[in-house]
């Protein structure tokens, strides 16, 4: 299939890819939870993602790959998009018959990128520096007191709470939307709707209320 | 008075076209390729000539004004297309279809090409089914039929209430896979401004592309005109903004004799005239008439008091309605063919009983078929069926499932809600049974030159029944004109490509251009529009629903003064070298203003009254059409001599082998 | 109702549009809007001023000419109609009404409000169609059973008009809507499978080479769509383009 040529071909590629990153969403969140009600299991969890050598160098890869490709097609379909009307209308009411979260993925997609930004500086280059650069030594009940540590500041969590509502409403329409790319939209469509919907609400309130819960039992 | 040759073959009526086919000459495939043949307009017979023709290897360059050519008007056609495939197993026939469409014409057309009509008409489901032309089905997968007015069988094969449309879009298919072939050469957005005629035989066009303005010559060995009828003569009728008679006024003009302008046909249920400003007017299918009912009130009292918006019509209670059809018809009762139904509304209006501020409107009234249908599914459903509100509100739901397009459309453009108040109609200016005249093998008389679809006069008589145009057009392009052809095109390989440079060719073009500049250089007063404003009013009163001598020959002078006017006083803003839609407008309204003159010429000339064509002088005691067999059982084809008022009277008699001429009776 | 028009005009091709303001007098609730336009352009006429150019020819919602981009919408505020069916009592008197063409690459403006969509047509000859010869020897066209909801389907996708008003909706400018009503009604009939394969690749070809945008499901076309054409038919597409690449 000609992903990289056709439109339709880049459009499935848009869904397979954000279904991916989901599916890590999925994953991420469902280690996250655990640290509200045990340190303990946070700490074997994380240690093992950071330590078992396929997800550190296979699966962890596979997502940055995932992460860049959906970025950059993303970014490549939109300029290509906003080529093909050269010339704007002067006036041009989007909001009568789409959704602002479904016109504007570029804005939620930039914020959710500048997000990741944030959290790689905040997470994954201290651990790629304790691990491969300093080599410090193994360490399996560090990792809960670092995440509490970087909740304690209100701009932190501030802005990883704007960053998850702009991350519902990426996938609010992100999720169902994946459906629809790859063809699937059938008699089953008016049950994936809430489901998908149900997701893009609930996942990123989880993680909000993770950061707010540590944020506010710190100390 | 010269007659016509319409070469119509020897043998029996059945068996004519068979053994006519089998007899004619036919160009090789190899010979094709050297061919070209040039096709006008892209409606039903336009677009499935042009691909037929292509397919058969003929080079066709295919002309629309259209920005496409899935444009064309044929797409509007709502109610179906007939074909005698007896699905239903009622009883049809070719014989019967073929005879339903004679008698329908009210005896006023050719035998032999009914005949081939009624014999092709199976092919054409056939061929739109294995196009892909999605036609309604039911549950067990088979086609679906309906049933239309002035028959007594169901052969009427649609797609919900946009038949016209599917059959235009497979026509359409087809062109598009010869115009990917290369076979076609699509001229979108292209006018037909005049036939070059060499040596006299039709040898190419003059066009005009209308976005550039440019005039361009294109030469061919065969000219098809496939533009369509003349009935936007009137300004207002169900015709699309652009459909007109250019194309087939310029053949007339050179050397196309112009057959039967007169036979128009005004359709019963179309949206009654809301005001001045009014540019069109909009059909409501026939097909309503199945369930819908027609009245007015009995007394003008009532009348009074709706116009004056004091009573609404669902207050008038039963016994003071008058169900006109159903009181004078009561065989066919509602389903009564076109020309009889908007008759008997405009003798109720004229009487007084129009329903509407203008006093030129009729109710359609559906609830009594909503209780009917109504009662039939709470029966179906086991509920009670004497719940009134139950029952209204079911059968309002079946008459959505079956009309519900028509209904949204009445409701957009009137603003009432028709399943709570009867719809308001009106008679309207639908389809011209008149045209270019051609003999059985589809040719005008000007040899090479072809005329198809309802550019031509053959096939309806003086009254077209319902779905029977899409029936005819794609007959025409499909399946008769591309054997036909072949005939006169097989003494024409020799001639090679014809020269753009010859000297007709340049007349022509000066001519155009000449035509084009003084249209420009009047600089007057009036806009395009008013001009066809004041036409549509003179054919419509005196040239409409009910002719007579004193209007007809008023309508000649007027018409005659108003075209003087015009070329003196008309405002053709811009320039010829630009997209310029009030240029290109009034070249289509000269050549009404010509058209408007024979039809009235014609009108007068037919004392009798048949079809739509109804002279007051010529009626039954009851107020029925009276037809004169004994003197006008022939087709008027004009002959242009420099002038309409000069046009000089053919007459193709009409000999009926297979069937007997009688009076036509729908009581 | 008296109102005030902000219309685009733009000579040809080439030339460089502008808005231009214009006052309209005793508008009537009843009319067309492009009745309103044509009472517009007699009243230019009538100043020495050239008529605005739209297109337009059935007025009946039915031929898909009449193409104009309203207040900001494609046809538009009201749902379900073209331009032609849209009527003035849908606005208030006082009201300024901004007419503009439909905006897209692949449409050009011709002049003022009419623009270039033989795209569509190019698109339809790269593959809308069955490739059976016009002969009419075909079979019986009751010689294979079509079930109904299959039958039914095909003709709501093949009720697309050919508008445009897809495209120049759609914040992409994409074509996916038309495209994919073609597609569907073909890959939906026994008739059309044949090709199904070649069909949607040679159409989705055409349309990308066209400049048309990508379609990032937001919906806009099938809301503005005059004829209601779902958006199923861009996943039915979408399906039938996976499976043709997957064939190979």
């Amino acid at each position: 299939m000609s992903v990289f040529t056709s439109s339709i071909g880049r459009k499935i590629a848009m869904a397979l890819s954000g279904l991916f990153l989901i599916l890590f969403l999925t994953q991420h969140f469902a280690i996250n939870i655990t640290s509200v009600f045990s340190e303990a299991l946070f700490n074997q969890l994380s240690h093992f993602m950071g330590n078992n050598p396929i997800v550190q160098f296979v699966f962890q890869p596979l997502l940055i790959f995932g992460v860049l490709f959906h970025f950059i097609m993303g970014f490549v379909l939109e300029l290509k998009n906003r080529g093909a009307r050269q010339k704007a209308y002067s006036q041009f009411k989007g909001s009568a018959n789409a959704s602002w979260p479904s016109r504007n993925m570029i804005i939620s997609g930039l914020v959710v990128l500048s997000f990741l930004a944030l959290h790689f500086y905040d997470f994954w280059i201290p651990e790629m520096n304790y691990k491969y650069v300093e080599v410090l030594p193994l360490n399996e009940t560090r990792y809960f007191e670092e995440m509490v540590h970087k909740f304690e500041s209100p701009v932190r969590v501030g802005l990883y709470v704007l960053s998850f509502f702009f991350l519902a409403l990426h996938l609010h329409h992100g999720f169902s939307s994946s459906f629809q790319s790859m063809g699937a939209n059938n008699k089953y469509t008016q049950a994936i709707k809430p489901l998908t919907t149900a997701f893009a609400v609930l996942i990123p309130l989880g993680f909000v209320f993770i950061a707010i819960y540590h944020h506010l039992t710190a100390f | 008075m010269a007659t016509l040759d319409s070469k119509i073959p020897k043998g029996p009526l059945a068996e004519k076209w068979t053994q006519h086919k089998s007899n004619i000459n036919l160009v090789s495939p190899a010979n094709k390729r050297l061919i070209d043949i040039i096709v006008v307009g892209t409606g039903l017979a336009g677009a499935s000539a042009s691909a037929t023709l292509a397919e058969l290897g003929y080079n066709v360059k295919s002309f629309c004004f259209q920005d496409s050519p899935r444009r064309a008007h044929s797409i509007a056609a709502q109610g179906g297309i007939n074909a005698a495939k007896n699905y239903q197993g009622d009883g049809d026939s070719t014989h019967r279809l073929f005879y339903d469409t004679i008698k329908g014409g009210d005896y006023r057309s050719r035998e032999a090409n009914v005949y081939r009509l009624a014999e092709v008409s199976t092919n054409i489901i056939d061929q739109c089914v294995a196009q892909g032309v999605p036609f309604a089905r039911d549950y067990g997968g088979l086609l679906d039929n309906r049933s239309f007015g002035g028959v007594l069988v169901s052969r009427t094969f649609y797609a919900k209430g946009q038949t016209g449309q599917q059959l235009l879009l497979g026509a359409y298919s087809a062109m598009n896979r010869q115009i990917g072939r290369g076979k076609i050469k699509m001229y979108n957005r292209h006018e037909m401004m005049d036939l070059v005629v060499i040596d006299g035989k039709a040898r190419g066009i003059i066009a005009r592309n209308l976005v550039t303005g440019e005039i361009e010559r294109h030469a061919a060995h065969a000219v098809v005109i496939a533009s369509g009828g003349y009935g936007n003569v009137f300004f207002l009728s169900t015709n699309a903004m652009g459909s007109n008679v250019s194309a087939a006024w310029k053949i007339h003009k050179k050397g196309a004799h112009f057959a039967n302008p007169c036979f128009t046909q005004i359709h019963p249920t179309c949206i009654p005239v809301s005001g001045e400003h009014q540019s069109k007017l909009t059909l409501m299918s026939e097909s309503l008439r199945n369930d819908g009912r027609i009245w007015v009130p009995k007394k003008i009292e009532d009348v009074k008091a709706i116009r004056e918006g004091k009573l609404k019509p669902t207050q008038i209670a039963e016994e003071d309605r008058d169900y006109y059809l159903e009181r004078r018809y009561p065989a066919f009762g509602n389903l009564v063919p076109r020309d009889v139904a908007s008759r008997a509304a405009k003798e109720r209006c004229d009487a007084g009983y129009g329903v509407n501020a203008t006093g030129e409107a009729v109710y359609l009234d559906f609830s009594s078929a909503i209780i009917r249908y109504g009662k039939e599914q709470a029966h179906v459903k086991g509920m009670d069926e004497n719940d009134a509100a139950l029952v209204k509100k079911l059968g309002q739901e079946v008459v959505r499932s079956k009309y519900g397009n028509l209904f949204q459309m009445y409701e957009k453009i009137v603003d009432q809600n028709p399943y709570e108040t009867p719809m308001m109609i009106y008679p309207a200016v639908h389809y011209t049974m008149g045209g270019v005249w051609v003999d059985y093998n589809l040719m005008t008389s000007i040899p090479g030159c072809y005329a198809i679809g309802e550019a031509n006069f053959s096939d309806h008589g003086a009254n077209r029944l319902g779905a029977s145009a899409l029936m005819q057009g794609l007959a025409d392009g499909y399946f008769v004109l591309p054997y036909t052809i072949g005939d006169y095109l097989a003494d024409d390989i020799r001639t090679g490509r014809i020269d753009t440079e010859h000297p007709e060719f340049e007349k022509a073009e000066a001519g155009v251009k000449a035509q084009l500049e003084a249209f420009i250089n009047a600089k007057g007063k009036q806009p395009v529009d008013y001009y066809h404003r004041q036409l549509g009013k003179i054919m419509w009163n005196q040239c409409g629903m009910s002719r007579n001598e004193k209007g007809l020959k008023q309508a000649i002078k007027d018409i005659h003064d108003l075209r003087e006017d015009f070329y003196k006083n008309v405002n053709v803003p811009g320039g010829t070298n630009e997209f310029n839609e009030e240029l290109a407008k009034a070249g289509r309204v000269a050549d009404f203003l010509e058209l408007g003159e024979l039809f009235a010429k014609d009108a007068l000339e037919r004392t009798e009254s048949c079809g739509g064509h109804f002279r007051e002088e010529s009626q039954t005691p009851e107020g029925e059409a009276l037809r004169d067999d004994k003197n006008f059982t022939y087709v008027a084809a004009w002959e242009y001599k420099g002038d309409p008022s000069k046009a000089q009277l053919h007459k193709e008699v009409l000999k009926y082998e297979e069937i007997e001429i009688k009076t036509r009776s729908y009581k | 109702m008296k109102l005030t028009l902000k219309v685009w005009r733009q000579a040809n091709r080439t030339a460089k549009g502008k808005m231009e303001t214009y006052q309209i007098d005793e508008v009537s609730p009843d009319m067309s809007f492009l009745e309103m336009m044509d009472m517009l352009n007699q009243q230019l006429m009538s100043q020495g001023i050239e008529p605005v150019a739209f297109d337009h020819d059935c007025r009946e919602g039915i031929c898909g000419m009449c193409s104009m981009f309203i207040n900001g919408e494609a046809h538009g505020p009201d749902r379900l109609v073209t331009t032609c069916q849209l009527h003035m009592r849908k606005f208030k008197d006082g009201d300024t009404i901004t007419i503009e063409p439909f905006r897209a690459n692949a449409f050009p403006v011709i002049r003022d409000l009419v623009v270039d969509r033989t795209a569509f047509d190019r698109i339809q000859h790269a593959g809308g169609f069955i490739s059976v010869n016009t002969s009419g020897n075909t079979q019986d066209a009751n010689a294979i059973p079509i079930n109904k909801t299959d039958a039914d389907h095909a003709f709501d996708a093949a009720t697309c008009i050919g508008c445009g008003a897809c495209v120049a909706t759609c914040k992409n400018a994409s074509a996916m809507l038309f495209v994919s009503a073609k597609v569907s009604q073909y890959a939906l009939l026994p008739q059309g499978k044949v090709e199904a394969t070649e069909r949607v690749v040679n159409m989705v070809k055409q349309m990308d080479e066209e400049g048309f945008g990508n379609c990032t499901n937001t919906g806009a076309c099938e809301v503005e769509c005059p004829k209601g054409i779902s958006l199923e038919n861009i996943a039915r597409m979408n399906r039938e383009y996976l499976s043709a690449s997957l064939k190979g």
